[in-house]
């Protein structure tokens, strides 16, 4: 116990700069995403996005939720974005406007949301908001399949559900014919 | 870095996907947007967890599993829906379906 307040001032420092790079790289990768023209960049730059919230989550002490964020976000759902966007737009010489007319307001909104919950961050006291507790994975599993059994198994029902009628919508209806 | 720090970075991009989802015209890039505010939430939850606000059993770890597997399902489903509307509609631009207004 006599060596853990140096160890923790090192680890502080590393992790001031690791989350300077990594709230860089987020908040880089998300307003890229938004505000380029090519659908394919904004992908790409949403893919970043969400490999530094990986290192992120890492960095917050729950690597299982950094492996499923790369798992779940940059490699199936970003995959899925791809997919859709080629199967769309195939070869865009000339891109339309990427903003519609309200972007003005719609960048008031969004400013009003941030300035309204970031009062809400700096009003309020928070007493034991500085060292990071790591996820115990043995205790997250357990609280996984005892506590949370139940929306475990609605999600995967979910899934199916969402499967089944991804199929059904993304179907053209000719081949209802054809196969009759 | 402390507790505000993480939520300041979570705020700000759920706001940058929230100006998104409102300007952008095409729908792909609005169903990316969503993605970006889901993933603003879950990072907000992650850091609660982190700094042990009434995170019992790391519920804050169990709730960003379950969200992104609810978001999976709302991708998958967005996706086919957008396919099946620009396949109808010849366009991705979202004010381009407008038929309802005439």
């Amino acid at each position: 116990m006599s060596a853990q307040p140096e160890r923790r001032v090192s680890a502080l420092d590393i992790s001031i700069v690791l989350f300077v790079v990594l709230a860089v790289g987020v908040l880089g990768g998300g307003l890229a995403a938004v505000l380029l023209r090519n659908v394919i960049h904004s992908a790409v730059a949403m893919m970043f996005c969400f490999g530094a919230l990986a290192g992120t989550y890492a960095l917050l002490g729950a690597p299982i939720v950094a492996a499923a964020q790369v798992l779940i976000y940059l490699g199936a759902i970003s995959v899925l974005i791809l997919f859709a966007i080629m199967l769309t737009q195939a070869g865009d010489a000339n891109l339309p406007a990427p903003f519609q007319r309200q972007a003005p307001v719609a960048a008031l909104v969004a400013l009003g949301i941030v300035f309204l919950v970031g009062w809400a961050i700096v009003s309020t006291d928070w007493p034991n908001a500085t060292v990071v507790i790591a996820v115990d994975l043995n205790k997250l599993a357990a609280a996984i399949f005892n506590d949370y059994a139940l929306p475990f198994e609605i999600v995967a029902f979910l899934l199916l559900a969402a499967i089944i009628g991804a199929i059904y919508l993304a179907r053209r209806p000719e081949e209802d014919e054809r196969a009759n | 870095m402390d507790l505000p720090a993480y939520l300041f970075l979570s705020l700000a991009l759920f706001g940058i996907g929230a100006f998104g989802f409102l300007a952008r015209r095409n729908a792909i890039m609005m169903l990316i947007c969503i993605e970006l505010m889901l993933n603003a939430v879950n990072l907000a939850l992650v850091a609660f967890n982190a700094f042990d606000y009434g995170a019992t059993n790391d519920a804050g770890a169990v709730f960003s599993l379950l969200i992104m597997a609810v978001a999976a399902a709302e991708a998958t489903v967005g996706l086919a829906l957008v396919i099946a509307i620009i396949r109808t509609r010849q366009t991705p631009e979202v004010d381009e379906y407008s038929d309802l207004k005439e």
